[in-house]
């Protein structure tokens, strides 16, 4: 299954070469054109006719993570987080390390050994270390570097009602969408596909990924928060799981283009696909870097809804994950179509 | 000039809608500039052609306001900040949606006003339920303060002085220049300044002027107990020396002063502490462009009742003139 081999692959911010390769033999025979730029994007490209608006579709590959930051003389690992990680999510988790893929456990005090106030608190990362059950330094350095990446051990699995869980479903969910769609697509207008890196440390390879395409709109695929767990009130629950993908107003980077947005209504209700709005203006995705590129590029961000973001276990419906599909592509014919709407 | 200064901040135009705003300031510049056109970002840009330096000045046209993130059962409307708007600000107030609906603010009920967040506040646009409440207003739509002009002679009071003042002084300037300056200028009314300085980002990247000044709103510190800041309301436009997002060039900061200087205009120079304008954004485009930012003092900032003194405003509309046909 495409999903699973997305999320079960490596791909911390900045070390997105397995991901990388993956998505690349998936779509080997399906673009005309791939390419992976200077900082790292993969550039895929599926000709079209001339005089027709250039649409880039983009969703990022990297993942939050660890990296490791020094290594004691018991060869215990001290490491340090790579884009937004919840620490007290961290003790106890399996990761996997470096280049040879080194298995390693998140470790921490023993609760029979905590002060009162000790266990009061959430233990924070500086707090934790990881064990790769090395004899001592010289023995861990044998297997990991400083500097490796680390990232949760986590298998993709199908659970539920058409639900499914694994790691890194922030953003792989995405690529996934992406990857359906530059399968099926029958298109007339040129399309890129663009799998961003960096941009869970700061929306970074979709910034020069947009410079060098420079296109008339971007799609961006996002997963984003669905807080609608427990007893939290409709209006804090940002997105509501299996109620379809969902359309971005505003974030802490992005003001969405009305009239794009009402394009996007008004395919979604002609197809009968529910949609639902996001929220909650927090965050931010690829489409605030893209927006301000040069002389500013429209864009628009759909979002996959997704429990539990940025853990080993994050959860989305395959419901939602195939609407996002068929709005994107429905879409894209009704632009063929019809045009831009600005 | 107050006839104008009223239109403009009694329009609607948060940031991301500056449709209305940007619908009159172009009847306003049309038959004094030599082009004029909007970008992909809706940014106004109005050229006067010439053959010296090639100069942008910007004012932002967005404001503050509010942005619908849900709508309840019963009609009343979940809401996020656009901008720096404060929960405090928002108690009692009217708001108004670019189709014309006016709506008032409430709460849940708080313990103490510690409790006073942007989550336990509702917009209430006096539906009966959802389904009505959704015939009204769509999610992802915003409001604004609905507030008046008043003019108290000497000062004024509105909302969106931020930047309309601005917007006023640059369309008074193109007024005033008229053929007399030999510079290609570029007055650009910018968006989405007030989420993070956007609009001028764009536009200068297409633009790519030698110099850039942007005309905003700065704050004052001289009103009971504020933070100490040496400008004061009626001392003059202020010439900024810094602010978290530019430390203004000092070719273009000084060119201002000796401007002001030689044409007898009061000015003060300006230490801003916080906050940003579209100077810093234009400042760091493509391989870097000088700039600089004539300030109007304003009291109050962001709430739907800005101070400004008139005579200031007057000075920096002379100010920016003269700076412009002397800059070679």
């Amino acid at each position: 299954m495409l999903l699973k081999k997305l999320s079960e692959a490596a791909g911390v911010s900045g070390f997105e070469n397995h991901i990388r390769n993956v998505i690349r033999e998936e779509l080997k025979g399906y673009v005309d054109e791939i390419k992976t730029d200077a900082l790292g994007n993969l550039i895929t490209y599926k000709k079209g006719k001339k005089n027709y608006p250039i649409v880039m579709l983009c969703a990022h590959m990297d993942e939050v993570g660890l990296m490791i930051t020094s290594i004691d003389k018991d060869g215990f690992l001290k490491f340090k987080t790579v884009g937004g990680i919840d620490d007290r999510i961290l003790v106890s988790k399996v990761v996997e390390i470096g280049e040879t893929r080194c298995n390693g456990v998140i470790g921490a005090k023993a609760i029979h050994l905590q002060e009162a106030e000790e266990r009061k608190k959430a233990l924070k990362s500086k707090d934790l270390f990881i064990d790769i059950g090395a004899k001592s330094r010289e023995d861990a350095e044998k297997k990991v570097k400083i500097g490796d990446y680390a990232w949760f051990k986590s298998s993709f699995e199908l659970f539920g009602y058409n639900f499914c869980k694994g790691k890194a479903l922030d953003d792989r969910a995405g690529c996934g969408v992406l990857i359906e769609i530059l399968k099926n697509i029958n298109n007339i207008l040129p399309i890129y596909g663009v799998f961003t890196v960096q941009e869970e440390v700061g929306l970074r390879g979709s910034a020069v990924a947009a410079y060098s395409i420079n296109p008339d709109l971007a799609i961006v695929i996002e997963a984003t928060t669905a807080n609608d767990v427990a007893e939290v009130e409709e209006h804090q629950q940002v997105t509501t799981i299996n109620k379809g993908p969902a359309l971005s107003v505003m974030d802490m980077t992005y003001l969405a283009n009305k009239l794009i947005i009402k394009d996007i209504i008004k395919t979604a209700e002609s197809r009968n696909i529910d949609i639902q709005f996001k929220r909650s203006t927090l965050g931010g995705t690829d489409a605030g870097r893209i927006q301000l590129t040069k002389e500013g590029i429209p864009s628009v961000i759909i979002s996959i809804p997704c429990r539990y973001i940025h853990t080993p276990s994050s959860i989305i419906s395959l419901k939602d994950y195939n609407n996002t599909i068929k709005l994107v592509e429905c879409y894209i014919n009704k632009i063929q179509k019809e045009g831009l709407p600005i | 000039m107050k006839q104008l200064i009223k239109k403009l901040t009694e329009t609607y135009g948060p940031s991301g809608n500056e449709h209305n705003i940007r619908k009159k300031i172009k009847e306003e510049i049309q038959d004094y500039v030599d082009e004029l056109r909007v970008d992909n970002l809706g940014n106004l840009i109005a050229v006067k052609k010439g053959n010296g330096k090639k100069i942008m000045v910007a004012a932002h046209m967005d404001e503050v306001g509010l942005i619908v993130t849900s709508i309840d059962e019963k009609g009343f409307l979940r809401f996020s900040k656009v901008g720096g708007v404060s929960e405090f600000y928002l108690l009692g107030q009217r708001v108004i949606f670019e189709n014309g609906i006016i709506a008032t603010l409430g709460t849940e009920k708080l313990e103490s006003m510690k409790e006073l967040k942007m989550d336990k506040m509702f917009i209430d646009i006096g539906a009966k339920d959802k389904k009505e409440a959704e015939q009204m207003i769509s999610i992802g739509d915003q409001a604004c303060y609905y507030r008046e002009f008043s003019d108290l002679n000497k000062r004024i009071i509105a909302k969106a002085l931020d930047d309309r003042i601005g917007c006023c002084v640059l369309i008074q300037t193109i007024k005033d220049i008229g053929q007399s300056s030999n510079n290609e200028i570029y007055f650009v009314f910018t968006v989405q300044e007030e989420v993070g300085l956007r609009g001028a980002k764009t536009s200068a990247f297409s633009i790519n002027p030698d110099i850039g000044i942007a005309v905003d709103v700065t704050a004052t510190g001289d009103t009971p107990k504020a933070k100490t800041m040496a400008v004061e309301l009626g001392k003059g436009p202020a010439i900024k020396i810094k602010d978290n997002s530019i430390l203004c060039h000092p070719k273009v900061r000084n060119h201002l002063i000796q401007t002001a200087e030689k044409n007898n205009i009061p000015y003060q120079l300006e230490v801003l502490e916080f906050g940003g304008t579209d100077s810093g954004a234009i400042s760091v485009t493509k391989e870097g462009i000088p700039s600089g930012v004539i300030s109007i003092p304003c009291r109050y900032i962001h709430t739907p009742s800005e101070m400004i003194d008139y005579d200031d405003v007057l000075n920096a509309t002379k100010l920016l003139t003269e700076a412009l046909i002397s800059f070679e």
